[in-house]
């Protein structure tokens, strides 16, 4: 639903802590206020850590999912 | 809390999930601060100070990492062999050698086989090396501040030091940075 607004998407996987929130971080400085950004990482950790680097920033994870071994979230830029 | 119980797992957690989806109710992070003194310059404990700090940063947190004592040799550039001026100065970094691409262990060392060992299994497991969690912090925005002190007994200058560190700094500076509000502070 919300893929055709995407506005771009940070491929963090295969990347260990703390580097898919690094990179997510980084990524979202570039994009402008309340746009949608997807991340993909295969870092089980990832999952407690997006939403609590989304509770510190502001930010929201619009869209959580799973796909094998790939988690997908959908991140809008406060 | 009693009024919210789910009756069901999955009603459970998507409560859970949306619980966690709020906004923190404390203050902005602006206000928030993470202060490390980085006190080693041992691969496993510069190793949680380049993690904690990147990932405070791209929280939003301010970030700042005071340089002291052994702590200080990994952030002198990794080109620089021996610093110093007098020969006690010149063995102490003989003895450690600077630069953030060259930190032992603190355990475990075995004459460099622990560290190239976690070098390989940092590479397969695809963990960032400390030059790019370094690099990571910088571009975040990570303050590092060298400990004056430190520069001096080492005989460090200002052109042996990598790019982008923050002011000499004093330990009363610092202290005031950790009893700042809504502040982390972490000795490493």
């Amino acid at each position: 639903m919300t893929t055709e607004a995407i506005h771009s998407t940070v491929d963090a996987k295969g990347l260990s802590c703390p580097m898919p929130i690094v990179k997510t971080a980084q990524h979202v400085k570039t994009v402008p206020s309340g746009a949608l950004i997807e991340v993909l990482a295969t870092d089980p950790g990832s999952v407690k850590d997006f939403a609590a680097w989304t509770r510190s920033t502001g930010n929201a994870i619009v869209e959580q999912s799973q796909e094998g071994t790939v988690f997908r979230f959908v991140i809008q830029k406060a | 809390m009693t009024a919210m119980t789910a009756e069901t797992p999955e009603a459970e957690l998507t409560a859970a999930i949306a619980a966690a989806a709020q906004p923190a109710d404390s203050l902005p992070t602006a206000q928030r601060q993470l202060v490390i003194i980085n006190w080693s310059g041992q691969y496993d404990k510069v190793m949680p100070t380049l993690i904690m700090s990147s990932v405070a940063a791209a929280s939003g947190y301010k970030a700042s990492v005071f340089l002291t004592f052994w702590g200080l040799l990994p952030f002198v550039r990794d080109d620089r062999r021996i610093t110093g001026e007098n020969w006690m100065q010149k063995m102490l970094s003989a003895m450690q050698r600077p630069g953030i691409s060259h930190l032992k262990m603190s355990q475990m060392n075995f004459l460099g086989m622990g560290p190239w060992m976690i070098g390989k299994l940092s590479k397969q497991y695809n963990v960032a090396s400390p030059k790019e969690l370094l690099e990571a912090c910088q571009l975040m925005g990570v303050e590092f501040l060298p400990c004056q002190m430190t520069m001096d007994m080492y005989g460090l200058k200002r052109e042996d030091m990598i790019d982008g560190l923050g002011p000499a700094t004093g330990a009363a500076t610092v202290l005031e940075l950790m009893t700042e509000d809504h502040t982390a502070s972490l000795f490493i």
